[in-house]
């Protein structure tokens, strides 16, 4: 009877270990066995990333539609090269979008916002580019020019 | 002259004992994890090892965990809301717990509740020659004694850091959500983005399995190789704990330089 006693206590041991692990991985770092979807990579050149980081998001409209997947330099444009996987069942991306790096909130996060253009234009596939693009906004820039205007006035 | 060689003699000494001693903790387990286990006994040893080194450890684990998910919330609301960012106590709270506080929190408790009892328990059976009494009956204490208790560290430990994740982002948001008044949405929304499974949990869970081999590892081989007298044993014990202890803190540095230092 003892023995069995340690044998369920043991066995709540196991249980509460799986469930917090559980509940880690679901709850905490929002991991989903559904988001095993396939995706299709498009690319996307860029004078400046600024803060944009691989695993950023891709949002339309706000709505996430996939994840910036790597960051390199293209070597011959000299320009960042911005590779994006966009859920499969995203398929409505005209090759006339347009993609900007945007800030969520003052300092929070760079994403990408991507804007369709005109509905009847060819569909971006797996390794198209979005060639209107629209950099980071660069705080530094910004207060540059900003600066200048004011000396030339 | 005679000091200088008498000096030698005793620096080479130490180096030496030193030396076996990491070579006999090196067989010890090596023979704990090699040891083919038979079913029939081996099972429940370990269930019962498992009981007393892992279920009579959670309640120190689950009110540790709640109160530094709770403390980290409030010193982190204190700071965040200097910069109107208070959503992200979540992210901060689960970061810190997941990567740094859980594993190295865990492993230095369980190393003084359970580590100690080990080394304490097994240097007694060494005292009491229970141990050469074993030999004696053709039983090998290495695998009756040693590996169970080896093996149920080992699991244990990174099931009581998951425990411990989970209770402290818990704590957190009683103090974060419930009592502080953020956002709850944006609590977890902020979590969710930062936290990647793999990359920090999955890490997190590879440092408690380092921590789990290092600190059993210490205790069972101190208790193992104790001096069997009462002084020895508390000395044992006391081993346990503080190498235990510092191997933890070390590991722990060099394992985030290795994950998390972009090396």
């Amino acid at each position: 009877m003892r023995n069995r006693g340690i044998e369920l206590g043991v066995g709540i041991f196991m249980l509460a270990g799986a469930i917090a692990l559980t509940v880690l991985a679901i709850n905490v770092s929002g991991l989903s066995l559904a988001e095993q979807q396939g995706s299709y990579k498009i690319y996307a050149r860029f004078e400046n990333v600024g803060g944009l980081t691989a695993r950023s998001k891709v949002t339309m409209s706000g709505v996430a539609i996939g994840k910036v997947s790597s960051i390199t330099i293209d070597r011959k444009k000299l320009m960042a090269l911005v590779e994006m996987e966009i859920n499969e069942d995203v398929n409505y991306l005209t090759s006339d979008s347009s993609a900007s790096i945007l800030t969520a909130g003052l300092l929070g996060e760079k994403y990408i916002g991507v804007t369709t253009g005109a509905a009847d234009d060819e569909i971006l596939k797996e390794g198209d580019f979005i060639e209107d693009t629209q950099s980071s906004l660069v705080l530094e820039e910004l207060i540059g020019k900003f600066l200048f205007n004011q000396a030339s006035e | 002259m005679e000091a200088v060689i008498n000096n030698l003699i005793f620096l080479g000494r130490i180096a030496i004992d030193r030396v076996s001693a990491i070579g006999r903790s090196g067989m010890i387990l090596m023979h704990a994890i090699i040891a083919r286990p038979d079913p029939l006994t081996s099972f429940p040893l370990l269930i019962r090892q498992l009981y007393s080194v892992g279920v009579l450890s959670m309640i120190i684990i689950i009110v540790s965990g709640l109160f530094i998910g709770m403390v980290l919330a409030l010193q982190g609301y204190n700071i965040l809301v200097d910069y109107g960012t208070e959503q992200a106590v979540g992210q901060m709270v689960a970061l810190s717990l997941v990567r740094e506080l859980a594993p190295v929190v865990t492993a230095l408790l369980f190393a003084g509740r359970a580590g100690s009892a080990l080394t304490a328990e097994i240097g007694l059976m060494k005292a009491t020659e229970q141990l050469s009494g074993m030999e004696m009956i053709g039983v090998d204490p290495l695998r009756r004694i040693i590996a169970p208790r080896f093996w149920a560290g080992f699991i244990s430990l990174p099931i009581l850091t998951m425990i411990f994740s989970a209770v402290g982002i818990w704590g957190g948001l009683l103090v974060g959500v419930e009592w502080l008044g953020i956002y709850e949405g944006s609590f977890w929304s902020n979590m969710q983005n930062s936290v990647d499974f793999f990359d920090d949990i999955g890490n997190g869970l590879i440092k408690s399995l380092v921590f789990g081999l290092v600190v059993t590892w210490v205790a069972v081989f101190q208790g193992y190789d104790s001096v069997p007298t009462s002084e020895g044993i508390s000395q044992a014990t006391t081993k346990t704990v503080v190498y235990s202890s510092l191997a933890i803190l070390g590991l722990d540095f060099i394992l985030t330089a290795l994950m998390f230092g972009d090396l």
